[in-house]
């Protein structure tokens, strides 16, 4: 089935191309749930792609939360400062990023940190004939090589938002409470009054877990289903993270609507 | 050590820290932080109007938390809200002829149900009724008292004679 996916021949327009596209990539998520029970034998490639696609991106993550909620409690603190309501730029701040931000911006971000290394060492295998030896030899590259990358992004996603957030909070909280001085018994017991476990946290996380799956669905079929060439990877790589932002930012709208 | 197992305790450390974040904004940014949700007891209260109580508001005596809304549903036989509260077993001397209020924090903040301690030996229990209640405060009802200053309101906007007059 690997063989027919690479070199689909042009059949129609652009849009028979793209349904074709968005069939053979659910395909392809079917075939890859398939292969998770046999892919659990390789819970040491697994937990190497977790270090690959998580821990590595713990810097830019956390970095980029810092600003993040930096700049986030500057705007507030000005926009509430017209209303004589600066106390409750903790509540704005935190629920902004649990809710929107955390689970967004770290999937944007995952997708140009870790789904673009997803496409282009998975294009490469491909261009230089690596997933045929490895059916050469009897190991399933489905199993081998998508699947463990696919379930790293599944399991990361989700930690990473939460460490987005975390690190958020913590710019917030030096912007608004030792910079623009907002008092801090204020900014955390409005938070917690107003922050809810299930309505805002657990909703972030779901958000995160949903983005986990098609930032790296969509990672892992590009490179897959490269065309074998440089040219083909670096097509298939720019495609991740544009296809990857498109879905992300249109899921948010959609499950932000029902979670609501 | 060899490269595998630096691998493997990486990931480890990088889990770990992503279920501590999680924990963390969990327990100490939430309103898990402030109540624990120990054993309660249920006690129903009637009201003529709740106003926008939500389920899960906060239920106070003295403006200590002592539990929460647990349900609102209409009662079909008086055409009262009938709001079950869920208060914390710890409070469990609380008198049964105590007062609800249904109070908004601040002018326009989240609406909450004040206990005021009544002066009775026995004391509220798991299915006990509070008589004495007092609805929510409708901003609109005082707004039109206030406009129509003191006739009543009710009267005066039933018919529409009454009205013309005035507007007149």
């Amino acid at each position: 089935m690997s063989a027919d996916m690479k070199s689909r021949p042009p059949r129609g327009g652009m849009l028979v191309d793209g349904l074709a596209q968005v069939g053979d990539c659910g395909l392809f998520l079917l075939n890859m749930l398939g292969a998770i029970p046999r892919s659990l034998r390789y819970l040491r490639e697994i937990s190497r792609q977790i270090w690959f696609v998580g821990a590595m991106s713990l810097v830019i993550i956390m970095i980029s939360g810092l600003f993040v909620g930096m700049v986030l409690a500057l705007q507030l603190y000005y926009t509430l400062s017209i209303f004589g309501g600066t106390a409750a730029l903790g509540t704005v701040v935190a629920l902004s990023l649990y809710r929107e931000l955390g689970p967004v911006i770290t999937a944007l971000l995952f997708a140009g940190r870790a789904g673009t290394a997803m496409t282009a060492e998975i294009g490469l295998m491909r261009a230089t004939d690596q997933l045929a030896a490895m059916e050469m030899m009897a190991v399933d590259p489905i199993a081998f090589v998508a699947t463990p990358r696919f379930l790293a992004g599944v399991i990361a996603m989700p930690l990473l938002a939460n460490v987005f957030s975390m690190l958020g909070l913590l710019g917030a909280h030096l912007v608004g409470v030792t910079w623009l001085g907002v008092d801090n018994g204020t900014f955390w017991s409005n938070m917690t009054s107003n922050v809810d476990v299930w309505k805002d946290i657990a909703n972030g996380t779901w958000k995160a877990l949903a983005f986990g799956v098609v930032v790296s669905l969509i990672a892992v079929f590009q490179g897959y289903t490269a065309p074998p060439t440089s040219e083909g990877v670096a097509y298939a790589t720019t495609r991740t993270v544009v296809f990857a932002s498109i879905v992300v930012l249109a899921l948010d709208f959609v499950m932000t609507a029902f979670l609501m | 050590m060899n490269p595998r197992r630096s691998f493997a305790a990486g990931t480890g450390l990088f889990i770990l820290l992503g279920f501590a974040a999680l924990a963390y904004l969990a327990t100490q940014t939430s309103s898990v932080a402030n109540f624990s949700s120990g054993p309660t007891y249920d006690v129903v209260a009637q009201f003529d109007n709740v106003g926008s109580l939500k389920d899960r508001a906060p239920v106070k005596v003295a403006g200590v938390r002592v539990g929460s809304v647990k349900s609102i549903q209409l009662d079909s036989q008086s055409m009262e809200a009938k709001v079950t509260l869920a208060i914390d077993t710890r409070y469990n001397d609380i008198p049964d002829d105590s007062f609800a209020k249904i109070m908004t924090s601040g002018l326009l903040g989240d609406q909450f149900v004040a206990l005021s301690p009544g002066g009775s030996p026995s004391v509220l229990k798991n299915g006990s009724r509070i008589i004495n209640t007092q609805s929510a405060m409708q901003l609109e009802d005082l707004i039109g008292k206030f406009l129509v200053g003191g006739s009543s309101p009710a009267k005066s906007s039933s018919t529409g004679a009454a009205g013309g007059k005035s507007g007149g």
